[in-house]
């Protein structure tokens, strides 16, 4: 058999990602970056690196990086709360998840962009759950109705008590990654366990140009030393924070990241880490970070090109639109981006269920996208050699009234070769209007109602569940905080 | 040359972002002793809202926008001394006090702003990223500022404008100053709610909202 081509894009040529590689590691080394975060700088310093105290600012060998470099592990396996189900963060394996952090959510009776609470959040969390191209969870929504202070911490909680898939996280204050920790470790059983099985992932955005903050730097230690893998969002906007052409972007991307990948081996060696970000093409007339143009999908296909060449698991903000409902703009733009994430073979791809820049998850989007993330799945998965000869003897015989349908090859193959989507339409015109004339996002709508009204199940056992409500109340407690919202399950 | 050829040379220094002519120009203007204040009034504002004209139009992008204003801000540097030292009056709109919010380093929406409003004849007191609130208040009582406006692009941080309103009430000064509020997760409903008296989309919308809000 003909093994199968793995359908893929590359943008850059090799000499290109060498001569960006190159001028990352001389801005590190000549010009420096900023690292705001005492305890990073310790590290830094110790390690032989140049700092000037005054400014914070930090100087980088090549040496160094590419001590981190062969240092940081290749490929991370994640796996489900059972640990039954194992994902590669690596290779050219592609896991989606919904766009992180959305303040807003459309709201699916008014199409009226609205505050986010409790309640959606958990919709959203078991929504995902059962999406089957939806691999991985996010802590997607901000609940408003929770104060700000513990909106980290509570929207993982939601996270692990509605989900059993892994999850992409992140902190919002130094405070915030103890009880989140404790949390995973509650799920796993012990600090050994979740550093040999990871649940979830950290995410950590370096300030543009040239800048990691306290917080996030941080969060870089404290996952490295738990080895809860890091991923590291870089997210330059062309011609405003970072360079305006792409490749000059693509430079400071990569040393940005560097820093932070240096940060974590340093914390601790080997500690797992993934190449990512969420750089936009900078709207120079509205101002706006626009993440469906096709120049950002661009500068995101190629850093984890870059990432891959230095043989690093990646990540990128695809696959997710601006538009501020569910049309024709919120299909081709995620349409696009998830396609050409999963042919530029990024690990974990964010933005599902995303728009409005990434302030925004709609429900419905999220059923329509995780149809979109099975078309981009089909797609890569190629096309394969199924038997020998292909089709010569499905012609033996071969008269003008011949048909396939009926054939056993026909039904032994079809539902391997191709794909039954359910809200996209394939309905004859008279039957669609039988069916009420619906739109996608109406149809999409209906799915939502049916998946969520389910009943609860999946959840983590009991004891588990008190653990981590003593873990989230403690933190809120700590915080000033006596009550939060009720949940379903209490 | 004559005034008339330099105004319209400063104006044309200012509509194609030439910094250094912008100076030049303005250099001139002192040298030749010729009336600043029409040299600023008829040259650099002028320009300046040609460059508002084009933006509008849609020909002018963020890019040409700054470049213009930033053209503005060192002609200014050279000219407001010589305004101060001959004792003319300048007619400023308004004294603003702006920057970004602690616990937010973004600036690049409160630099734009910051720009706009100094090319539009704004006296700009900009405070920086990461600012906090009591240096806000503080700045704009020993300046006797207009306005104060509040830059934030996360929701954890845009909790900071609510929070210097309550500590305007608290501090009996509610009302003395103008607050205007900006950012991405910033809406008017969100300056309704923590009772800001304007909210600006973008930095062009900025300079009309400030000025009206300062008439009120």
């Amino acid at each position: 058999m003909i093994p199968t081509k793995r359908p893929k894009l590359e943008l850059l040529s090799p000499d290109f990602i060498q001569k960006i590689i190159d001028e990352a590691l001389i801005i590190l080394e000549k010009q420096g970056i900023f690292v705001e975060n005492q305890e990073a700088l310790e590290l830094l310093k110790q390690a032989g690196m140049k700092a000037e105290e005054s400014t914070q600012r930090v100087f980088l060998t090549p040496q160094i990086v590419e001590d981190s470099l062969s240092s940081t592990p290749p490929v991370i396996k994640l796996y489900d709360r059972t640990e039954e189900k194992e994902y590669i963060v690596g290779e050219d394996e592609v896991h989606f998840d919904p766009g992180s952090a959305a303040v807003t959510i459309l709201d699916r009776q008014t199409q009226e962009q609205r505050k986010a609470v409790t309640e959606d959040l958990v919709k959203f969390i078991r929504l995902t759950e059962c999406l089957e191209h939806i691999h991985f969870q996010s802590t997607g929504l901000i609940s408003s109705d929770v104060p700000e202070i513990i909106s980290d911490s509570y929207r993982l909680y939601i996270g692990l008590l509605f989900s059993s898939k892994p999850v992409v996280t992140g902190t919002f204050r130094v405070e915030g990654f103890k009880p989140m920790y404790d949390m995973l470790v509650a799920i796993r059983g012990s600090e050994k366990n979740l550093a040999d099985k990871p649940l979830a992932i950290f995410d950590a955005c370096p300030s543009p140009p040239l800048k990691w903050s306290n917080l996030t730097a941080q969060s870089l230690i404290d996952s490295a030393r738990a080895e809860v893998p890091s991923e590291l969002i870089s997210m330059g906007l062309t011609g405003a924070t970072s360079p305006v052409t792409m490749a000059g972007t693509l430079v400071q991307h990569v040393a940005e990241n560097l820093c932070g990948l240096v940060i974590c081996q340093l914390a601790k060696k080997g500690a797992p880490v993934i190449f990512g970000g969420s750089p936009a093409s900078f709207d120079m007339r509205k101002g706006t970070t626009p993440m469906g143009a096709i120049e950002t999908m661009m500068i995101d296909s190629a850093y984890c090109q870059v990432a891959k060449h230095l043989n690093l698991p990646t990540h990128a903000y695809m696959g997710l639109s601006d538009s501020k409902i569910n049309d024709n703009q919120a299909g081709l733009e995620t349409g696009i981006g998830a396609v050409l994430a999963a042919l530029a073979g990024v690990n974990v791809v964010s933005g599902p269920g995303m728009m409005d820049f990434e302030s925004c998850q709609s429900l419905e989007k999220l059923v329509i996208d995780n149809e979109i993330c099975g078309i981009a799945y089909r797609l890569i998965e190629g096309i394969s050699q199924r038997d020998d000869p292909l089709a010569t003897h499905l012609f033996e015989n071969f008269t003008a009234d011949t048909q396939f349908l009926s054939l056993p090859h026909t039904k032994s193959w079809y539902r391997k070769e191709h794909t039954f989507p359910n809200v996209i339409d394939r309905d004859t015109y008279d039957y669609w209007v039988s069916l009420g004339k619906k739109s996608i996002a109406e149809r999409a709508s209906e799915e939502v109602e049916k998946l969520i009204q389910e009943n609860l199940s999946n959840l983590p056992e009991e004891n588990i569940i008190q653990e981590l409500k003593k873990i989230m109340h403690d933190d809120a407690k700590k915080n000033g905080i006596s009550s939060l919202p009720e949940l379903k399950i209490d | 040359m004559t005034q008339q050829e330099l105004l319209k040379k400063i104006q044309t220094a200012v509509i194609e972002g030439i910094k250094e002519e912008a100076e030049a120009l303005a250099r001139e203007a002192v040298e030749k002793k010729l009336d600043l204040n029409e040299v600023v009034e008829k040259g650099y504002i002028l320009g300046i809202q040609k460059v508002g004209d084009l933006w509008e139009k849609g020909e002018y992008f963020l890019p040409e926008l700054i470049t213009s204003a930033e053209c503005m801000k060192a002609a200014m540097a050279i000219l407001q001394p010589e305004l101060e030292k001959a004792q003319i009056e300048t007619k400023s709109l308004g004294k603003i006090v702006i920057g970004t919010v602690e616990g937010d380093i973004h600036d690049i929406g409160k630099n734009l702003v910051s720009s706009m409003l100094s090319a539009n004849g704004f006296e700009v007191i900009d405070l920086g990223a990461d600012v906090k609130l009591e240096k806000f208040v503080e700045k704009a009582e020993e300046e006797k500022a207009d306005c104060i406006c509040l830059s934030a692009l996360l929701t954890t941080t845009m909790l900071g404008q609510k929070k210097l309103i309550e500590m305007l009430k608290e501090k009996n000064l509610y009302g003395r100053f103008k607050v205007m509020v900006g950012g991405a997760p910033v809406n008017q409903k969100w300056s309704d709610d923590i009772g800001a008296d304007g909210y600006a989309e973008n930095a062009m919308i900025a300079v009309q909202a400030v000025k009206n809000v300062i008439k009120k």
